[in-house]
């Protein structure tokens, strides 16, 4: 009995220790640190850190514009890049499930941009805003290519949605791809066969039936980019005048740039707050509209 | 026989609409590969023409420039240990947290979900604290460490909801043949968990291959750097001078875009699975 005790410990162990203390060490304990540190004025380098309470928190609501100005800019950005991403992507992922020779192939390219990282994606799109739509606009002579893309507040914003939207929409098509292709056809066929048009099917049936394929793109899309990071600091390393500057960047300059390790962790902790209420919130409401078949 | 011609000319329209739309994606791709072997004077008097002279020296200049073969053997080791790390530990755990569902594992395992959604910018400073008290900063160890504890909840997640699938019946012919927990999890319970562990691999393959703010963080000797902060660096000295600048992206962007052409069918299986599942 004691034996098998025994082996059963060590069996917990060998299994869930590893998983469990790299969590710890990696996750919790830096999470758990970086609470602490969010209540002092601690600068990264010195031994000494003094507790202020609450100040770095009120701080960074009544003193910090910049810090305002990246959250507003990354609500914004969220909104438009959720939206666009997943309209893009169903869209996509509808009319490559119907009888198109090329699908396949088609499936491929939408899909590329994504494995390439954010970091590199964004230096390979500065040389297209900055050199190749100039001369794309002297050929064509369009305005729209002809725009200062990365040097006004205005279009660098646009400039981000475009290659989000470009990076992430083909993800998504993979996801709304494999749940159009679980609705079962026997509910199509029956549907027309009482007469449905090919839009109330659309809206009646496989819409419904593609709700937890839904709920899944518009977390990824929600996370991918209130998280932004990568891409914003290739891109447009949050400029011109910090006006693109995500939260994610705004909280690494504000530890890794000025020094200021307390404040930049209680922006990560305000950070983690809303993302964690969002997340909450959107898995929720999504939930509710999802069918059972 | 009328209504489906009429049906095949109408998704012929969205056939060429959707090839259109594929071109305007694939643009990018062709002012970085066309530019790519220009001269530095014929990138900025003319980037959407065709090259008139290949440049191929550009990408002798990058590939040195850059140490390519270091850094690219850099990000494969990373993300190669990383991944076999991840998917054996995560695999491990789940299975022992499903069939043993004791307090102490149902409360770690609600700390693996809950910790799913923390940002890596929420955790990032103290990391740093963490890593470099620990004494392996700048080390590979210390990154990949970092990979094992972040990467773990999403794939405990993953493998958990697999497992539960798996009948426990399965594992009574392992019992009967006297072989230890250890065996059955080996030799019977691993292999039925293959499609998962595609999901696991390819989607921190991805992550790991692309990430640029960990090791940014974690490793500062120029001999250890991946390929992302290796692009970083080299962008930060070469500024503006495109003739080097995108044969090194090309560089940078290539093995990745063959793992996806070599291995399409199971990525875009893997990512299917994971979703549906997650």
């Amino acid at each position: 009995m004691n034996s098998k005790k025994k082996s059963q410990l060590l069996q917990q162990w060998v299994f869930v220790g590893p998983s469990a203390l790299f969590f710890l060490i990696i996750v919790v304990i830096p999470f758990l640190l970086g609470l602490y540190y969010s209540f002092t004025d601690w600068n990264g380098v010195s031994k000494h850190a003094s507790w202020v309470g609450f100040r770095n928190y009120l701080h960074i609501f009544s003193e910090d514009p910049a810090f305002l100005n990246a959250f507003w800019f990354t609500v914004k950005f969220t909104v438009l890049g959720v939206v666009l991403t997943n309209i893009i992507g169903f869209v996509f992922a509808y009319l490559l499930t119907r009888p198109i020779y090329s699908r396949n192939a088609l499936r491929t390219i939408f899909f590329m941009p994504h494995v390439i990282g954010g970091l590199l994606l964004g230096f390979i799109w500065q040389f297209i805003f900055v050199k190749g739509f100039s001369s794309m606009g002297s050929a064509l002579n369009w305005s729209f290519f002809n725009l200062p893309w990365l040097g006004t507040e205005g279009t660098a914003f646009w400039a981000i949605v475009i290659v989000f939207v470009w990076q992430n929409a083909g993800y998504l098509m993979v996801i709304y791809i494999s749940s159009l292709n679980n609705v079962p056809k026997s509910l199509i066929e029956a549907a027309q066969m009482d007469g449905a048009s090919r839009g109330q099917v659309l809206r009646k049936i496989t819409i419904p039936m593609v709700m937890p394929a839904v709920t899944v793109c518009l977390f990824l899309a929600i996370s991918w980019s209130f998280k932004l990071f990568d891409l914003n600091l290739s891109l447009t390393k949050g400029g011109p005048f910090k006006s693109t500057e995500s939260v994610a960047l705004n909280i690494y300059n504000e530890a890794f740039n000025i020094s200021r390790f307390g404040m930049g962790s209680a922006k990560a902790i305000v950070f983690f707050i809303i993302v964690a209420i969002i997340s909450f919130i959107q898995v929720r409401a999504t939930k509710s509209k999802e069918v059972e078949v | 026989m009328e209504t489906s011609h009429r049906s095949r000319g109408k998704w012929m329209l969205a056939e060429i609409f959707m090839i259109l739309v594929a071109l305007l994606f694939l643009v990018p791709f062709y002012f970085l590969l066309v530019n790519s072997v220009k001269s530095f004077a014929d990138i900025l008097t003319d980037s959407a023409g065709f090259p008139t002279t290949f440049v191929w020296d550009n990408y002798v200049q990058a590939w040195k420039l850059t140490e390519f073969p270091q850094v690219f053997w850099n990000s494969l080791l990373v993300a190669i240990v990383s991944n076999v790390l991840i998917a054996l530990i995560s695999s491990m755990a789940a299975y022992r947290m499903v069939r043993h569902n004791t307090m102490f594992n149902s409360i770690l395992f609600s700390a693996f979900v809950a910790a799913m959604i923390i940002p890596f910018q929420s955790i990032m400073i103290p990391l740093v604290k963490v890593v470099s008290t620990i004494g392996i900063m700048d080390t590979r160890i210390g990154l990949i460490l970092c990979y094992l504890g972040f990467g773990a909840p999403l794939s405990v997640f993953l493998f958990h909801g697999f497992v539960k699938s798996v009948p426990k019946e399965i594992e009574e012919a392992g019992r009967v043949d006297g072989s230890s927990a250890y065996g059955i999890f080996f030799r019977i319970v691993l292999p039925l968990m293959q499609p998962i562990v595609v999901t696991v691999i390819i989607l921190n393959a991805l992550w790991i291959w692309n990430d640029y703010l960990m090791p940014s963080l974690i490793l500062q000797s120029p001999d250890l750097r991946t390929i992302p902060i290796a692009t970083y660096a080299f962008f930060g000295q070469f500024k503006k001078q495109w003739d080097l600048a995108l044969p090194a992206l090309v560089l940078g962007i290539t093995p990745i875009v063959i793992f996806f052409l070599l291995m399409q069918k199971y990525i875009i299986e893997g990512i299917s699975q994971g979703s549906v599942k997650g």
